[in-house]
């Protein structure tokens, strides 16, 4: 069976970041996490998500501030991105 | 192999110092990284730009090289080749397994030209990660390809993939193969491969999402007298009963001979038929009189 969850220990240690960084994270509501008898874990769907952040935080420095704000413009960028496709293809209908 | 002023990329002159270099480095980077210019081609191959400037520019021995041989990178070259020659088998298999493991193709023939391919800090990062890097990649079609359900062979780094298209794929949809990315480190899973599709219209057919759209020139007397014609449709020719005095730019449906929808088996959306109704040219002496007869009849 394909792995579903991935301890966030595990996940800290192969980013070399704090644990403590990822309930930071679950926190202000960036990423989900599970608890399983007293041990966090990582849904391995959230695995782009998490390791886009830590690539933010770590690569380019930026505090869980800046990068909440980031996640919501990226997350309007992929809709208006979705949205550019459907209008260009209605486009052509009159083109 | 065109020089590149790696100053010149970073914003800065030969005489920037370390703290100078981060600093243009930093700006840049948070500019260009690809984690926030999703789908920016642009961006990403400016990114690489900057990365492979800090390459050399933050390393003391690669930064002095470069200053050294600038434009001149050739006798570099030769100059390597040289030093290659007495170096020990120890020392040049380490070098090798070191590019390789990093991924130098990164990089422009330039940097690997003069430094035979290295590691950039992204780049060293990346293959920590748990999981594979995602691979995204374009894939162009004709409109009647994705009519039916397919079968394509892509080549993704090297490697054959055998995917199914699905009928009725939108222009601009993306489609997640999972586990056809990079390798995942640590024993972690492979990244997900994007497959991004183009859709090439070149029929006489629009499309809007399910439905089909084309219009149809129609006879002026089966417009104003009704008839049977015959239509194209995506999948073949249709008759179709014209309702007399069927009007210039009117409109009929033909249902469930649009599109198929994606991921419906047999359901297909509609065929909007737009009709074109042509007068006839060159008309004889006794039609125009005809026509006058008609023309009077009106208008009493």
């Amino acid at each position: 069976m394909e792995q579903e969850y991935v301890l966030i220990t595990d996940f800290c240690t192969s980013h070399d970041i704090e644990t403590h960084f990822i309930l930071q994270l679950y926190d202000n509501g960036l990423v989900d996490i599970v608890l399983k008898e007293n041990t966090y874990y990582l849904p391995v769907k959230q695995l782009p998500k998490a390791e886009k952040i830590v690539r933010l935080y770590s690569e380019l420095e930026i505090n869980l501030e800046g990068i909440e704000v980031i996640t919501q413009l990226l997350n309007r960028i992929e809709k208006m991105q979705a949205e550019i496709i459907y209008l260009k293809n209605k486009l052509d209908l009159y083109e | 192999m065109k020089f590149i002023d790696y100053y010149k990329v970073l914003g800065l002159t030969k005489s920037a110092k370390p703290s100078d270099i981060k600093k243009a480095y930093r700006k840049l980077a948070r500019k260009y990284h690809p984690d926030v210019n999703p789908n920016d081609k642009e961006a990403e191959k400016k990114f690489q730009e900057i990365n492979e400037a800090n390459e050399v520019l933050s390393d003391p021995e690669k930064r002095k090289k470069y200053d050294k041989y600038g434009k001149d990178w050739q006798h570099a070259e030769e100059f390597e080749k040289a030093k290659a020659s007495q170096q020990s088998a120890y020392g040049r298999s380490r070098r090798e397994g070191y590019s390789q493991n990093y991924g130098a193709h990164d990089f422009s023939d330039f940097f690997e030209s003069m430094f035979g391919g290295a590691t950039a800090d992204f780049s060293r990062q990346r293959t920590t990660r748990f999981r594979g890097q995602d691979f995204n990649a374009e894939l162009k079609l004709h409109l009647r390809d994705v009519y039916t359900t397919h079968k394509q062979t892509l080549t993704v780094n090297g490697k054959n993939i055998r995917i199914t298209v699905p009928a009725g794929i939108e222009n601009g949809q993306t489609i997640k193969i999972s586990g056809h990315g990079g390798p995942g480190q640590q024993g972690g899973p492979k990244g997900d491969l994007y497959i991004t599709f183009s859709i090439i219209n070149n029929t006489p057919f629009k499309r809007d999402g399910n439905n089909l759209y084309t219009t149809v020139n129609l006879d002026l007397y089966k417009a104003l007298l009704g008839g049977e014609i015959t239509v194209n449709t995506f999948d073949g020719q249709v008759k179709l009963n014209v309702k007399p005095e069927t009007q210039n730019g009117s409109q009929v449906k033909l249902k469930g001979k649009g599109f198929p929808i994606y991921k419906k088996n047999n359901a297909f959306g509609d065929l909007y038929i737009t009709y074109n109704i042509v007068t006839p040219k060159k008309l004889t002496e006794k039609e125009k009189a005809l026509i006058k007869e008609l023309a009077a009849l009106r208008n009493n």
